[in-house]
């Protein structure tokens, strides 16, 4: 299994995560001013986010649009029951599809959930994320035996996650 | 009143942006010398786009599981009659991060993410005590790397 140990990280990492979890300052030096905040210098705030960058507790340092006021209406978890055997080498192939902002393999409760392979696809219309799932299932082959796609409807909460909540 | 189209110069930001933030000590005054922009406008542009709900985060993005806590996906299937109740009885948990409304069978979708990963399974069990519905754990067993972005 692919998935990394926890990396250590202690007191000052978690004061820096805290001051920035919501966002970064908006001002020339950002990191000197979340560097007041947690009481180091700004070289080590700089420091200590590259590290977890390189050790991947953080994803990406960037900006996330909001998907729905770009026009992105359309968001469709779709859901594969794909062989197992097969299943890692397809999601890698799955993943690296532009359309697909996340990708997971999870696991199945039959009867009422046969699902292993997960793939979110956003569409600016429903057609044009059926048309993106249709590349997916065209993808998968024989390999797949069914899928669904689950349209979102409402969000009944978005909080994100929070350290020390 | 929020502008409802994006203008160019934004959406250039957007799209930019997307891409990563430097670690540097002015970050803005580099990305802007990529777009062609002064400093202070870019950090003009980027607060303004917060504000109007354009970007709903600017900033590093944790990975809870790398932090030695848990998440698990969870889905539950709930009576149309009895919706509102339990998504309120859900949503009360502190640990339960997104929560969305899908159409399927299973409609009721939520994210459980906590520091202490044994923390989840006390949080599904207190879900199916006061909902007295069955809850899915879906908690990833793979992860496959991504590079989708939203153009803007």
């Amino acid at each position: 299994m692919t998935v990394m140990p926890p990396f250590p990280i202690d007191e000052i990492d978690r004061r820096i995560i805290k001051a920035t979890q919501a966002g970064l300052p908006l001002c020339q030096r950002p990191y000197a001013a979340v560097a007041g905040d947690v009481g180091v210098s700004e070289g080590e705030v700089i420091r200590r986010l590259r590290r977890m960058l390189e050790a991947r507790i953080v994803r990406r340092v960037a900006a996330v649009p909001n998907h729905y006021r770009l026009g992105y209406v359309a968001n469709g978890m779709t859901v594969w029951d794909v062989d197992d055997d097969a299943v890692l080498e397809l999601g890698s192939a799955v993943g690296r599809l532009p359309f697909v902002s996340h990708s997971y393999l999870r696991p199945r409760h039959r009867p009422a959930w046969p699902y292993n392979l997960f793939a979110m696809v956003h569409g600016k219309s429903r057609a044009e994320a059926d048309e993106k799932a249709a590349v997916i299932a065209g993808l998968l082959g024989d390999a797949c035996h069914g899928h669904a796609i689950l349209y979102s409807t409402r969000i009944l909460k978005k909080t994100g996650l929070r350290l020390g909540a | 009143m929020a502008k409802h189209v994006l203008g160019e110069t934004d959406r250039r930001v957007v799209n930019a942006l997307q891409e990563g933030f430097p670690l540097t000590e002015r970050p803005f005054a580099v990305a802007a010398q990529t777009l062609g922009l002064s400093e202070t406008d870019l950090i003009d542009r980027v607060r303004r786009l917060r504000e109007d709900g354009w970007l709903t985060r600017f900033g590093p993005m944790f990975d809870a599981d790398r932090l030695g806590g848990g998440t698990t996906l969870a889905a539950m299937t709930v009576p149309e009659e009895d919706y509102e109740r339990v998504a309120e009885q859900v949503n009360a948990h502190p640990e339960v991060a997104h929560n969305y409304a899908r159409e399927h069978a299973l409609n009721m979708w939520f994210v459980i993410a906590s520091e202490r990963s044994e923390q989840i399974n006390t949080v599904i069990a207190a879900i199916e005590a006061e909902t007295g519905l069955s809850v899915y754990a879906m908690p990833k067993e793979h992860e496959f790397f991504v590079e989708a972005r939203f153009e803007a």
